[in-house]
């Protein structure tokens, strides 16, 4: 069973959303680090880049492949987590606590399409 | 129309084993069991095992079976005596290649056995059919009753003559292998692998290769994916038929020259290679080294500094045993020089590396 955080918002390309004000704190779900295996890179965006809802922000890489990252909701990069960027396999170990990037949203409404932990839970089919 | 997915003998233990499945060449085959990087440690460092039960298995008897090996193989197997191995390709007429494969001289006079790619055999056997013609042989596809295990690492000798009481192991050198008998049948050690280690390959019927197996896995033995094969035989410079070789892929272009003997009177495919030689390939596999932890993938695009797209990777990995981020590249023949300073696109960036020697790792054969 993959772990589920009560309260998050989850993406149907397995990011997870956390909001704090109007940032959105962004990191892969324990669905998606234990599909991936390995990780053994983060390629994460620069600060203030701007990226659309659904679009492709980083990537991670395992051992046997690389798995795009999408963005979930619109905005502008706030930060980006360089502990995972030197350490990938933190991403792995805790994917809740290690986030990967947080995004200045410019459009908080698009948070509503974003499922709950229980729609995710069922898409994940657990 | 979907063709049923085979499973080899050992699928059971696989599944038993909780290895991580998937469809490979038609097969339901084991990608992982512990995890890419411990298998392939295990392999570089004491011993691992495959289930490589997906291989091809063609043997070619008759009068004519040397000449027609000749006509259908580049390498030269006039020379090649019983117990021996040789590494080759089949071409087609244009150079592209229809397999990578291995020839044993067998024993008994005038017979052949030919080990391809499982995802080639059906391609193999009728490419064979159709082109022995005035030969006098028969040709023989036995893939579905072989059996075959891989076991590879620097303990591979002394686990196969340990557990399994394989006492032949020790007289063989690098591509010599002997037959013995496992409960009464054939059973072929080959000192051979496609991982850069030190390594026998075991060729036995069904029941055989499952009781094998399970010896194997009682004496501690690491089962071992097709993840860390990748992995480890990309590392030791060696290709893989669909990435490095394929009907658009010839030998030369893939720096495999010497496996193709050229002064042999005739073989399928020889007057394109010395056209090749002669006039030059447009492009060549290189080895590529880049400068950062990103890592270069199959399909990816080599550049020039200026954009200019030269070639595309063929495999890459972030290097295990390295840690270094390598691949195999095709790449305009102009740019093949070692040392030469290309880029290769990775996403939204473009990473500078420079041109390596293809094996990376410091291959341990058994001399």
């Amino acid at each position: 069973m993959s772990k589920i955080i009560e309260g998050l918002k989850y993406s149907d390309t397995h990011e997870w959303v956390k909001v704090e004000g109007d940032i959105a704190v962004i990191g892969v779900t324990d669905f998606a680090q234990k599909e991936m295996g390995e990780i053994t890179y983060v390629d994460c965006p620069d600060v203030d880049d701007e990226f659309a809802r659904g679009e492709e922000f980083g990537a991670l890489e395992s051992v046997k492949a690389s798995s795009d990252l999408y963005c979930p909701v619109s905005g502008t990069v706030a930060e980006v987590n360089d502990a995972v960027v030197d350490g990938p396999e933190l991403v792995n170990a805790d994917p809740f606590e290690n986030w990967i990037i947080k995004v200045r949203m410019s459009d908080a409404s698009e948070l509503d399409s974003l499922m709950d932990a229980d729609a995710y839970r069922a898409m994940i089919g657990e | 129309m979907a063709e049923e997915i085979k499973l080899t003998c050992l699928h059971d233990s696989h599944l038993a084993l909780g290895a991580q499945m998937s469809p490979f060449a038609g097969y339901d085959m084991p990608i992982q069991y512990a995890g890419i990087t411990p298998e392939h440690l295990a392999v570089r460092n004491s011993v691992g095992m495959f289930d490589v039960s997906h291989m091809g298995e063609i043997f070619i008897s008759g009068p004519d079976a040397e000449r027609y090996v000749n006509h259908i193989f580049t390498n030269s197997v006039s020379g090649c005596v019983p117990g021996k191995i040789l590494y080759g390709m089949m071409l087609y007429p244009d150079g592209g290649c229809v397999d990578d494969l291995l020839v044993y001289r067998e024993f008994t006079p005038d017979s052949f056995l030919l080990v391809v790619n499982a995802a080639n055999i059906d391609k193999d056997y009728e490419w064979m059919l159709s082109n022995s013609d005035g030969y006098d042989v028969s040709i023989d596809n036995r893939s579905d009753v072989w059996g075959e295990i891989a076991v590879q690492g620097p303990q591979a000798e002394r686990t196969v003559m340990e557990v399994l009481g394989l006492a032949c192991a020790a007289d063989l050198g690098f591509y010599e292998y002997c037959n013995t008998r496992w409960n009464g049948n054939r059973l072929i050690l080959s000192r051979t692998g496609y991982t850069g280690e030190d390594g026998f390959e075991i060729y036995a019927g069904i029941a055989d290769t499952v009781e094998i197996w399970e010896l194997l896995l009682k004496a501690g033995v690491q089962p071992c994916g097709l993840g860390c094969r990748d992995t480890l035989r990309f590392e030791a410079g060696l290709p893989l038929y669909g990435d490095e070789l394929s009907a658009e892929i010839s030998p030369v272009e893939a720096g495999l020259g010497s496996f193709c003997k050229l002064d042999k009177a005739e073989f399928i495919g020889r007057e394109a290679l010395v056209a090749q030689k002669e006039l030059g390939v447009s492009r060549k596999l290189v080895g590529i080294e880049i400068e950062d932890r990103a890592i270069p993938r199959h399909g990816y695009q080599v550049e020039l500094e200026d954009g200019t797209v030269v070639g595309e990777v063929t495999t890459g990995y972030r290097s295990i045993s390295l840690d270094r981020s390598i691949c195999f590249a095709l790449v305009g023949a102009e740019y093949a020089k070692l040392d030469t300073r290309l880029w290769i696109r990775i996403r939204r960036k473009t990473f500078s590396g420079k041109v390596v020697k293809k094996r990376f790792y410091q291959t341990n054969y058994k001399k």
